[in-house]
């Protein structure tokens, strides 16, 4: 089992901050727009750096997606930042018509996403995110799992034409990824190889599905992983050529089991491979108040939810 | 002084929209003919257009459903053949039911239909505009009706706040949508006052079905813009306006003549610059 080391705790939102600076210091055509989080974001450094492109719009979302098809209309490069729920769900239909049936190039882009946001609850958690973006034809749909892939996330959408959901998290994480690695849409990532079990994991999740390979290993059990960062589009081959390899699937993510990243690997796999899958996800269920810990316990998005999952998967297997 | 040209080019324009709609048996004459004065005047005598190029006037049409006067001005301006007008609303066609870019449609550069979003992107596109001190114009055509939804008035707050004063919004005031007259389905109440206290330059056009008079407040609206403050148009309109029986009712705002009822309508518009 290869070893993976945590550089220290760290934000993903905190990633996109720093990338989005970098990108206003290099390309004079990128502009930020905020709803009133500008803190949350991270977007300070580029506000200060960049006043004349950074758009402070008050609490009005849907004026912020207007606003964000309007400036690429005129050739921009328009990055948006709220929490996700905001992002996504409140103005599903301006994304809908003026971003992504008008090809705009606008790059929303989401912190505290899925249950860790934590101690606000419900009403500012959002588990169906992934599943609203990736509906939306044209639409690509990143979910980054730590710091650093955030970071060079955030940079490399720079450089790609076309509307993309890039949505990342509130709390202090594992930061293990190489800052080296070069982001490619579209890609996943062979973290560990391994011949019993896929896990396939996304966001937080991927750092739990190491820890669950790592005491799988323990006992005997050489679980494959992958790092999706990108949902859609889905990097099937990655998935394929692994699943072909270990026969069964687990898929993990910070989301509604509906309409995430494991309904997408379902879909691959009952096309092109049927093996047996099984899902850590939330289950068709708000989130509640709570430290970002207790709630991933809580609502089984942890490494022994992935391992019991594991243990399912290889029943099944035939 | 308004020229004969432009006078035929509203007959003209008149007949597209009849004879698209016709042809589909659905689609939206009443406020498409209503605001036909003001898309002859603002192609012809007051943009500076050039769809495909971003440092030239540009237009925003948000609400989307009157497609019929949009497709037959532009393709009236050269953006595509007229011909294409008789594939409106069929199938493979670039001329969607609602207006879109999705397709490439030579001079449309956003989609609308789902009412209210117009504001917003026209602004965006004005903030890009300054950001390269580009000195052209962002014109943006909403409904009346549409002022209902609640992302306008974000936007016009917005607009304000931060001294977008480099967009000309005209509102189609013409007091109807589907369900009835504007007043009985929700009164949007003293529009003037509203946007004046949103700290808009408000003009106001008595009769837009005036070449004349949607030329001279136009173009005073121009020489307002650069001056700190966003500018916005009232203009009343008569829908269905040009054909007697489409006048002064909302019933003509999302259906079609029938033969007859096109062929009276056609007679009271002769054919001035050729048929598509």
């Amino acid at each position: 089992m290869k070893k993976f080391i945590n550089q220290g705790n760290k934000d993903t939102r905190s990633g996109f901050g720093e990338g989005l600076t970098q990108l206003g210091r290099n390309n004079s055509e990128v502009v930020a727009l905020c709803a009133d989080l500008t803190g949350s974001l991270k977007m300070n450094t580029f506000a200060d750096e960049n006043p004349e492109r950074f758009f402070q719009v008050g609490i009005a979302e849907a004026n912020m997606i207007g606003l964000a098809a309007g400036l690429a209309t005129g050739g921009k490069i328009p990055f948006t930042g709220t929490f996700a729920n905001f992002s996504t769900g409140r103005v599903y239909d301006q994304i809908r018509q003026s971003v992504a049936y008008s090809n705009k190039n606008v790059k929303i882009c989401a912190s505290h996403a899925g249950i860790t946001l934590g101690e606000d609850g419900a009403t500012h958690q959002i588990l169906e995110d992934i599943g609203l973006m990736k509906m939306l034809p044209g639409m690509t749909v990143i979910n980054t799992c730590d710091f650093n892939q955030t970071k060079s996330a955030t940079l490399e959408i720079c450089n790609f034409d076309g509307p993309v959901y890039l949505r990342f998290g509130r709390p202090k994480v594992a930061n293990f990824t190489d800052p080296r690695d070069r982001f490619q849409i579209g890609k996943g990532v062979l973290l560990n190889e391994g011949s019993d079990v896929t896990i396939v994991a996304t966001g937080h999740l991927v750092w739990e599905a190491i820890h669950a390979a790592e005491k799988l290993h323990e006992n005997g059990i050489n679980a494959e992983i992958i790092n999706i960062h990108t949902i859609k589009p889905l990097d099937e081959d990655i998935i394929l050529n692994s699943v072909n390899k270990t026969g069964c699937l687990v898929s993990a993510e910070e989301h509604n089991i509906y309409g995430g990243l494991g309904e997408s690997i379902a879909r691959l796999l009952t096309s092109k491979a049927p093996y047996p899958q099984e899902f850590v996800g939330t289950k068709d269920t708000f989130g509640e108040s709570g430290t970002p810990v207790d709630l991933m316990n809580k609502y089984g998005l942890n490494s022994d939810s992935i391992i019991e999952a594991v243990t399912r998967v290889l029943k099944r297997k035939a | 002084m308004i020229s004969e040209e432009l006078n035929k080019l509203v007959i003209q324009t008149r007949r597209d929209i009849l004879r698209m709609v016709h042809a589909v048996n659905s689609g939206h004459p009443g406020g498409s003919l209503g605001c036909v004065e003001f898309f002859v005047t603002l192609y012809n005598r007051i943009m500076n257009h050039d769809g495909d190029n971003n440092s030239k006037d540009i237009f925003i049409l948000s609400n989307g459903h009157i497609s019929p006067v949009y497709y037959s001005t532009l393709a009236r301006s050269g953006y595509f053949d007229v011909k294409e007008l008789d594939t409106f609303r069929k199938i493979n066609s670039r001329l969607q039911g609602h207006p879109t870019n999705h397709d490439n449609l030579p001079g449309v550069n956003i989609s609308s239909g789902s009412l209210g979003q117009g504001l917003s992107v026209g602004l965006g596109v004005a903030l890009s505009k300054k950001l390269n001190n580009d000195n052209s114009i962002v014109y943006v055509l909403t409904g009346d009706g549409e002022l209902q939804e609640g992302q306008n008035w974000e936007a016009f707050m917005y607009a304000s706040a931060n001294k977008v004063d480099n967009i000309i919004v005209t509102v189609d005031y013409n007091g109807q949508q589907i369900d009835g007259s504007t007043k009985d389905v929700l009164d949007i109440g003293n529009l003037k006052l509203k946007l004046e206290s949103f700290n808009w330059k408000v003009f106001e056009i008595e009769n837009g079905n005036s070449l004349d008079e949607v030329y001279r407040t136009m173009s005073e609206a121009k020489k307002s813009c650069m001056k700190g403050k966003p500018i916005v148009i009232l203009m009343k309109t008569i829908m269905g306006n040009g054909v007697d029986f489409m006048m002064h009712t909302h019933k003509w705002h999302g259906v079609a003549p029938n033969d007859e009822q096109l062929e009276e309508a056609l007679n009271q518009n002769p054919e001035t610059l050729g048929d598509y």
